[in-house]
């Protein structure tokens, strides 16, 4: 008789660590915000609308906008060397199309919106993390936005899907091994802007971790919309 | 927010105000802003610790790596400083190569952390001539308000205060999901501070927002410790096309003494 | 219709309770008021029944109009936007002006004050120097700026400093009420920029400070109601 599945990190298999986010913590940029998932920090900021060097990459028709992700060197426990890694390009190219859906950049004909993630902590789920704190920060910019954009990562632990993984089980080895399978979405839509998965899953069963992501990224937007809304006080 | 370069009535204007020891938010020359300490910044990292001058905000992480020694010194481990100006943090730091800023940043903070021997660096031997630690210093501003400098400096001590030196497993490599309690090997009561110095006119001042630093013409950065009862100037630079005169910095010399003291007190439950 | 967006405008600036239509921080994406008589103006669209939100800011209600002003973010120039700028390059025709945005600014020589001969343009504007200008176009070349108008030119002395564009209605206040006390009670002449910009020349360095102080007081209270009353008082004890 199989007992009932543990995660290794305890939580309930919807469950998502801890999430908060705080806007503004970067008091140069145009926009800015933090967003953790439990041990995994990320912060963003924005700069812009503004100048675009050179004048060729400019685009005559909207803005453009211009993700840059990365991890700071002390954020893994292998030090990473500073300078670009062909992941972290990969996820700031994922992230610039995670967002773009929602923007509205067609008066800004020429000039450039410049989106800076660093994640100073990584304990798994760093794009998203890195994802939710950009949306935050393009707000709080005053860019204009159709809606937010919520991401997570939902996954499979052998056979049990689950949301929002740590390091732990993201390495996860035992019987059918661990999916990740990262999403965003534009929040209260159902369209995803976002989608990556690597690992195992049955296509049957896709479609419940897709409802599992929705009930995440309501929770997370609540999140979001508080943070926003509590940058008056200051 | 702006990368409008300083205008020339600003400039005209921060000369007579400094010149008559005066600064907008009502401070001394060397004066400095409110300085708060966090640790913990990452739990990857072996030591971390961030510092925040007024708005300036740098966090600073150390990592420890296994490896060869230099081959003209066996019988030290080795430190290197490295850091990039996020242009997250300045809406004057671009994307691509490092500028000239963002390679002597971390090239200061080396200098005052060699010069005061601060690390121990003979303890950090595994095996002589074949296996030494390199204690690795990252230094990421988060929000340039002035004065980098100086709060990457106090960052990276602070850092190094509360550096754990990792578990080697049997094969000799770097056990990550273990750790110890064996701090970083320092000096007693040694560490450096950095005070950089700016000129404008004929007026010197310490601690500078971003805006006072853009209409300043050259500064100059010295890392000072004390040993037992003695100062000891451990690192100077001076950077920018204008000068210094002997008399400005003989008074420098007479200031540093009470400004480490200060700073050190200030934070000595980190220090 | 347009009597009633200036109201709000107004009501925005001054912040007390009479004025006050209806006003509400929203994200973006959020419904602000559902029903078909109501227009989606700047910063709102309509999504089927509802008014959303098309950016972060505070949704206000102006008859049935509403809006999305935004309270953070870049300068965003306009037609007729008075801007304190810094010059940065002189070309054959003109100069290029820093006016914080996206955008360069650029000064025709046509545009300046007075007749100013190609050869003596760097005498008149030099590269560093300050300007009071106005934005007259803004278009896919570029933002163009003129000086020709009352309390436009070159600016001389003093110095320039910045605040959140956003906060600019609020330190000239209703009809200028703001800033025309701080500049009696400080006795400074000042400039100030939909661009965020502000120029202060006073008598002194003390005053020059006391009205940055004062401006600044003013950005930092943008919500509470009242704020004439209060300003008066802080020039009162500064």
């Amino acid at each position: 008789m199989t007992e009932k599945f543990k995660r290794p990190s305890g939580r309930a298999l919807t469950e998502m660590r801890p999430i908060s986010a705080k806007v503004g913590v970067v008091p140069n940029a145009d926009g800015s915000a933090m967003f953790a998932f439990g041990n995994t920090i990320a912060i963003a900021a924005v700069y812009g609308p503004r100048q675009l060097h050179p004048q060729h990459m400019q685009d005559p028709a909207a803005g453009i906008l211009r993700v840059n992700y990365d991890l700071l060197s002390f954020s893994v426990s292998e030090r990473k060397k500073p300078g670009p890694s062909r992941r972290s390009q990969e996820i700031s190219k994922m992230t610039e199309w995670a967002l773009s859906p929602v923007l509205d950049l067609e008066n800004f004909p020429n000039t450039v919106i410049d989106v800076q993630i660093y994640i100073l902590q990584a304990d798994a789920g760093t794009r998203t993390a890195g994802i939710n704190a950009a949306s935050l920060a393009l707000a709080h910019a005053g860019i204009p936005m159709k809606n937010l954009v919520c991401s997570v990562a939902v996954g499979k632990q052998d056979a049990e899907l689950i949301v929002d993984l740590d390091k732990e089980e993201e390495d996860y080895r035992e019987g059918e091994g661990a999916t990740d399978f990262p999403i965003a979405k534009i929040a209260n839509t159902d369209q995803f802007t976002l989608i990556q998965l690597d690992g195992k899953i049955q296509p049957e069963r896709v479609k419940e971790a897709l409802n599992l992501a929705n009930k995440a990224c309501e929770q997370i937007y609540e999140v979001q919309k508080k943070a926003l809304k509590e940058v008056i006080e200051q | 927010m702006s990368s409008m370069e300083a205008s020339d009535l600003t400039i005209d204007t921060f000369r007579k105000m400094f010149e008559s020891g005066k600064r907008f938010d009502s401070r001394d020359l060397n004066e400095f802003r409110d300085i708060k300490v966090s640790l913990d910044v990452s739990n990857k990292a072996e030591g971390s610790a961030r510092v925040l001058i007024g708005k300036t905000d740098v966090v600073v992480g150390v990592k420890m790596q296994i490896g060869e020694p230099y081959p003209d010194s066996p019988d030290k481990g080795n430190l290197m400083v490295s850091g990039d100006m996020l242009p997250l943090a300045s809406p004057r730091f671009e994307m691509g190569p490092p500028n000239f800023y963002a390679i002597e940043l971390p090239r200061l903070v080396d200098r005052a952390i060699r010069g005061s021997e601060m690390i121990e660096l003979s303890k950090l031997v595994v095996k002589e001539g074949e296996k030494v630690w390199t204690v690795i210093i990252d230094i990421y501003p988060i929000n340039d308000d002035g004065n980098l400098i100086d709060a990457a400096t106090l960052g990276a001590i602070i850092a190094l205060k509360n550096t754990i030196v990792p578990v080697l497993d049997k094969e000799g490599k770097i056990d990550y999901d273990k750790k110890s309690k064996e701090k970083l090997p320092l000096l007693k009561d040694v560490f450096p501070i950095s005070f950089t110095f700016y000129k404008l006119g004929n007026a010197v001042l310490m601690d500078p927002t971003r805006e006072e630093a853009e209409t300043c013409e050259v500064r100059i950065t010295l890392g000072i410790s004390r040993w037992e009862k003695q100062y000891l100037i451990n690192s100077c630079q001076k950077s920018g096309k204008s000068t210094f005169t002997q008399e400005e910095i003989e008074k420098m010399m007479k200031i540093l003494p009470e400004k480490f003291e200060e700073i050190s007190e200030k934070l000595k439950k980190f220090l | 219709m347009k009597k009633e967006i200036n109201k709000a405008q107004e009501a925005f600036e001054d912040g007390s309770e009479e004025n006050s239509k209806k006003r509400k921080m929203v994200v973006p994406g959020e419904v602000i008021v559902s029903g078909e008589d109501y227009l989606p103006g700047e910063g709102a669209r309509r999504e089927g029944e509802n008014v959303v939100a098309s950016r972060f800011g505070l949704a206000e209600e102006a008859g049935r109009v509403i809006k999305v002003i935004a309270i953070t973010g870049a300068f965003i120039p306009r037609r007729n936007n008075a801007v304190i700028g810094r010059v940065t390059n002189i070309t054959f025709n003109g100069w290029i002006v820093d006016i914080d945005s996206a955008s360069s600014g650029f000064l025709p020589i046509d545009e300046s004050p007075r007749f100013i001969n190609k050869s003596e343009m760097d005498q008149f504007l030099a590269i560093g120097e300050v300007v009071s200008a106005k934005i007259w176009s803004v278009n896919t070349r570029g933002i163009d700026l003129t000086l020709k108008g009352k309390g436009l030119g070159k600016l001389e002395g003093g110095f320039i400093f910045r605040v959140s564009p956003n906060r600019v209605p609020r330190v000239i206040g209703r009809e200028g009420s703001m800033i025309n006390l701080i500049k009696e009670k400080t006795g400074c002449n000042i400039s100030v920029g939909q661009n965020g910009w502000v120029w202060v020349k006073g008598q002194d360095v003390d005053s020059e400070i006391r009205a940055r102080k004062a401006i600044e007081f003013v950005t930092e209270k943008v919500y509470v109601e009242g704020l004439t009353e209060k300003m008066e008082a802080w020039l009162q004890e500064n």
